[in-house]
């Protein structure tokens, strides 16, 4: 019973947390990617993209809450959620147009074009705190929980509880279908393979009657589609702060890198990395081997291996790693 | 002197602003801008060193800041006895045990050869390293901390005079570049910016949680100051004396004799906050006028020429029999150094050490958009930038404010977007310098005064 115990334990308190916060970084991560991959440059203002999107899903929540319309037992912002994606996919046309679109006529080089990234990074930073504020906002409602941890203690009769929020479920189930849809795009149909040939070698891509700008286009309507619902989904696990999503940045470079940057299913599976490294690391296994050791071997202290405080470090460190050890990630991603 | 004449307008603006400044807003606000452009400029040679030299991105500035920032403190504040009986020593065998780790890896990669073997067995001996050390600074730190921890709860400092930590921060920045530069720099240009950045992120994360060290988030307040305290000048005669001089056709013109001594007292207090201000100006100036000559110097010489041949094509000054890697590894110490100094002069400044506000916003990016906007490459240029960029984050409230209340004119004062607007006024100058970074980078690439290759 002890044994089944401790499982339950891992599962609650790292496994399901990790797999939701891991799909979070895995769409921002493949965000990252396609734009490295298609448009080459790193893209510095991906967190702050990210909160534009989730702005636009609160903005929408918040109207069809004063006029009524729900889904019941679901979030509002499920519904909220295409008419974002409709307004950011305007945003980041608007944004290639006026800026990115003369830098990448005159093949600037990369730095160039991440440093321009940068100022695109404090516009919308500017624009979504002048909009909605710098605080904290939750949006979420509907049930709040799949499985309380009461419930499934009186149900099973074990001492620990396994508590499962709506939220976690929506984000894997989500996370799952998009990225499906994605890669089925990518590899089947027509579009998704010049894509993936103009990624590969420009120039061959060009020659074989690509047509880039259409490319280029489409490159932006996924991206504001991952952008969007990565960031909406997030905020509706945790809550919406446009200094956390700033922040979210760095983990969500280091999930790219990881994963071979280039490469979207790498991304996707550094995502998941990164997010279990950080857990796994923090985590205090205090109780579950209390579980698990006969009484007289019980840990005395938290049996922590790092404190949360370094959450944080632990992806920067993995990424560190990585680059010196196969710079060009996990997964072959482009030669760096 | 003609060819110079847009550095010398540049300038004047730029000096012409802030004297605006203080007679339109208080002298005090325009020393304070002032004395923070100058702290500001000495990041952006840091930077431009960097950047502007040897086209090398370094988006860690913020975590040098924060380590001479963390110098200021380890110099400056007095040693705490108590602590330092409770777990100075676990801590000083950590040290050695941390540099006997630091040797044994040296150690094994002299002498074994690239094999998996040797990785296995740095591998070991780091984790094993870890984790005795762990178990010995544990009682040592838990016993620090517990000291008066409303106070202290960490070891202090060696309660050296603060402007020795300028050196020492630069030392401790260079020293953080050096190991950064030995593992990130053999990395592709958006690499090693992505990688610094993250590192940066460490150094804050260490700084802010490492409260034996640094008190960590309870920040370190009172530190000593180079220049007088207000209270104690508003207390003597020769200040009250030069006050009163400076000031005497205004205090003249009041004749009772009360009202002249509450005005004159008046007077002493404001002035002692601008005197103190000005004590900080002329240290800070002296830092930045040597960098000028010594960065100047470097840039016109043999050497600056080395840099720019490398900058433009790597693989030619490789052929020229140029070591790229060392000049790199050089060039990315130097510029870190700077602005470790820059660190420990803006906490000179503060009088406090708040970890918690290190955020890479302030730290980071906003040094490069004032490189950027200033001019990459040319020192003048990046000066100026670090007091335009300055300037305008300061002054974009009040020009935002001034904006918004124009626009918003025909509306009631009650009138929810009004309100609104009014309250998102500090956010315009995020909105601003991105707007300026991106014209700035459309427009005139090569910044406001651009990189000028002359040989004298």
């Amino acid at each position: 019973m002890d044994f089944v115990n401790a499982i339950i334990l891992l599962l609650n308190y790292i496994f399901v947390p990790a797999l939701a916060y891991g799909s979070q970084l895995a769409l921002g991560a493949i965000f990252v990617t396609l734009i490295y991959g298609i448009l080459r440059f790193a893209n510095f203002a991906t967190g702050d993209m990210m909160s534009f999107g989730t702005m636009f899903t609160i903005l929408f929540t918040w109207y069809f809450q004063s006029v009524g319309i729900g889904l019941g037992v679901l979030p509002t912002a499920l519904l909220a959620i295409p008419f974002a994606i409709i307004f950011m996919i305007g945003y980041m046309l608007l944004i290639d147009k006026f800026v990115f679109k003369y830098y990448r006529i005159n093949k600037s080089p990369p730095v160039q074009l991440a440093m321009v990234s940068i100022g695109v990074m404090f516009v919308t930073q500017a624009v979504v705190r002048i909009i909605i504020g710098p605080s904290d906002r939750r949006f979420f409602d509907g049930e709040k929980f799949l499985i309380k941890a009461g419930e499934f203690k009186e149900i099973t009769g074990l001492n620990e509880g396994l508590a499962i929020k709506s939220t976690q479920v929506i984000t894997i189930l989500v996370t799952i279908i998009l990225v499906s849809t994605l890669f089925w795009f990518l590899n089947k149909t027509k579009t998704g393979k010049s894509m993936r040939a103009y990624s590969d070698n420009e120039d061959l891509a060009l020659l074989s009657g690509i047509d880039p700008k259409k490319i280029v286009m489409i490159t932006w309507i996924i991206a504001g589609i991952l952008a969007t619902i990565g960031g909406a989904l997030y905020g509706l696990d945790k809550s919406f702060k446009p200094f956390t999503y700033f922040n979210n940045m760095l983990p969500i470079f280091a999930a790219a890198i990881v994963g071979g940057i280039g490469n979207p299913f790498g991304a996707f599976l550094g995502g998941y990395v990164i997010a279990f490294s950080e857990i796994l690391l923090t985590y205090a296994y205090r109780k579950f081997f209390m579980y698990v050791l006969p009484e007289s071997m019980e840990p005395d202290g938290l049996v922590q291996l790092l404190s949360t405080d370094y959450k944080f470090a632990v992806s920067f460190s993995i990424l560190v790693i990585v680059l010196l050890y196969r710079p060009s990630g996990i997964f072959k991603g482009k030669v760096l | 002197m003609r060819k110079n004449l847009n550095v010398i307008a540049a300038y004047s603006i730029m000096m012409g602003l802030i004297i605006l400044v203080g007679i339109f807003q208080s002298w005090n606000i325009a020393l304070s801008i002032f004395n923070l452009c100058l702290i500001s400029a000495v990041m952006t040679m840091g930077a431009n060193i960097q950047w502007g030299y040897a086209g090398l991105i370094n988006f860690g500035i913020m975590g040098y800041t924060a380590l001479g920032g963390l110098a200021a403190v380890l110099i400056s504040v007095n040693p705490v006895q108590e602590a330092w009986s409770a777990g100075g020593l676990n801590i000083l065998f950590s040290l050695f045990l941390i540099i006997g780790m630091v040797l044994a890896v040296r150690y094994v990669l002299k002498k074994f050869e690239k094999s998996k073997r040797r990785t296995y067995i740095i591998a070991s001996i780091i984790i094993l390293g870890i984790i005795i050390i762990r178990f010995v600074s544990e009682p040592g730190i838990e016993g620090i901390e517990e000291v008066d921890p409303a106070k202290t709860g960490f070891l202090g400092g060696l309660g050296l005079p603060i402007i020795f930590s300028w050196i020492v921060g630069a030392l401790f920045a260079g020293g953080l570049a050096f190991v950064i530069g030995k593992v990130a720099l053999g990395l592709r240009a958006d690499y090693l910016a992505i990688a610094t950045l993250l590192i940066s992120e460490i150094v804050i994360a260490i700084i802010k949680h490492e409260d034996w060290l640094t008190r960590g988030v309870k920040n370190v307040i009172g530190l000593k100051r180079p220049a007088p305290y207000e209270v104690n000048l508003q207390q003597t005669d020769w200040f009250i004396n030069l006050v009163e001089k400076f000031n005497s056709g205004k205090l003249g013109l009041i004749s009772d004799f009360t009202e002249r001594q509450s005005a004159l007292n008046q007077l002493v207090i404001e002035g002692s906050s601008v005197f103190v201000k000005l004590c900080y100006s002329g240290l800070f100036l002296v830092v930045v006028i040597i960098l000028l000559i010594l960065t100047q110097k470097a840039l016109y010489s043999p050497w600056g020429r080395m840099m720019r041949a490398i900058r433009d094509n790597e693989e030619a000054a490789n052929a020229m029999g140029k070591n790229v890697v060392k000049q790199h590894l050089l060039i990315f110490v130097l510029g870190s150094a700077i602005v470790g100094i820059a660190g420990a002069m803006l906490v000179t400044q503060d009088g406090l050490f708040t970890p918690g506000s290190y955020r890479p916003m302030r730290y980071t990016f906003l040094i490069w958009v004032m490189v950027i906007v200033g001019g990459s490459g040319n020192n003048f240029g990046a000066i100026l930038g670090g007091f335009v960029v300055w300037f305008l984050w300061i002054e974009a409230a009040p020009i935002g404010l001034y904006l918004v209340n124009l626009t918003t004119a025909g509306l009631d004062d009650a009138h929810f977007l009004k309100v609104h607007l009014i309250e998102s006024v500090p956010y315009f100058r995020f909105l601003m310098m991105g707007i300026g970074l991106l014209l700035i980078m459309r427009y005139r690439p090569k910044g406001i005064l651009p990189e000028k290759i002359e040989i004298k």
